[in-house]
């Protein structure tokens, strides 16, 4: 692939890297999820947040009620067509850089719902990062998904996921 | 005579040949009336003051494709002051049926629930639009004849916003 950027390679050099590292550390443990919640895979989200199993040892206990506050999206249950557009809409609204989790079998592949009024997955309109299978996946599952993301989290380079976007442009 | 028989009995002396069945099942009654009649029914029903069915409890339709008029529709309605209930059946095509959303607000959002679901087109209906499946969807879905799993269901589906349209 050909390199961008200023053109001499420089992504690939030390202090970039070191830069990389530091701003992937501090993204990858303040993940900021939105509050939202489709079908019954939510009830198993909201326990993930409660004391019993504690998102907030991975840094993610903080459900921000906007989408303009948050940079994680826990795509949790069922999504039917009718919904599809809100769904898409808050992703377009979530600044960047924002994250994807598709969490259980619906959100992943339609799941049981093999139906004329269920969306066969939510990476039909939406990119997805981690996808958590289970029907309901338990709140360990969404842990071990948050610390995969955290994992490809600390993979990335600010040239893929820039510091600053500018309004109209996407990452 | 039960409560019930009583009530197949006045609506009997009332309405005569427009009720064309009226049977007790598990205990509930049941009338069976032509959809011209409907509306008076139901008006009688919810306005006489020692009936008085104040509430409808469910309005939803039923599909036999071999039949004529194909498409049934069944309302339960329910006097909170006599604790009683009562079935009404018609039968209706595709066109031509009345609405009662003037007499139950709820039956507004219930008769969308059929259009959506039979494509049965209710008149007077003052915001008749699908409700539960999305806008662009084609046919309907509790049909006989729609494929159970409906067509194009594992077809890639693309959703365009409405600020992304005008650009």
């Amino acid at each position: 692939m050909e390199k961008r950027g200023i053109g001499m390679g420089i992504e690939d050099s030390v202090p970039v890297k070191m830069v990389d590292f530091i701003i992937n550390w501090a993204r990858k443990n303040s993940l900021f999820p939105v509050t939202f919640g489709l079908a019954c895979c939510a009830l198993e989200m909201m326990v993930a947040s409660s004391a019993e199993y504690d998102i907030a040892r991975f840094g993610a206990e903080v459900f921000r009620p906007s989408p303009r506050q948050s940079d994680l999206m826990i795509v949790a249950g069922t999504l039917t067509k009718k919904m599809a557009p809100m769904v898409k809409r808050i992703y377009e609204q979530m600044p960047n850089p924002k994250w994807v989790i598709a969490f259980g079998a619906c959100a992943s592949s339609g799941g049981i719902f093999r139906s004329y009024s269920v969306v066969q997955g939510v990476d039909q309109i939406v990119p997805v990062d981690v996808y958590i299978p289970g029907c309901p996946p338990r709140p360990e599952a969404l842990l071990t998904g948050l610390m995969e993301l955290q994992k490809k989290i600390q993979k990335e380079t600010i040239k893929d996921r820039p510091l600053i976007t500018l309004p109209g442009k996407t990452a | 005579m039960s409560e019930q028989q009583e009530l197949l009995k006045t609506l009997s002396d009332r309405f005569g040949q427009k009720i064309s069945e009226a049977y007790l099942s598990f205990g509930e009654p049941v009338v069976k009336v032509g959809r011209d009649s409907l509306r008076d029914l139901i008006s009688f029903l919810k306005n006489d003051p020692g009936l008085s069915f104040d509430m409808l409890v469910d309005l939803f339709g039923v599909d036999y494709p071999e039949a004529e008029p194909r498409f049934e529709i069944v309302y339960i309605l329910r006097s909170t002051r006599n604790n009683k209930r009562v079935t009404i059946k018609t039968r209706t095509r595709q066109t031509g049926m009345d609405t009662v959303s003037d007499l139950f607000k709820a039956a507004e959002w219930l008769e969308r629930e059929i259009y959506d679901m039979f494509g049965v087109q209710f008149v007077n209906h003052p915001d008749l639009r699908r409700i539960y499946t999305d806008d662009d969807f084609e046919g309907h879905p509790l049909r006989k004849d729609f494929p159970l799993q409906g067509r194009d269901y594992d077809k890639p589906f693309t959703v365009t916003l409405e600020e992304e349209r005008s650009k």
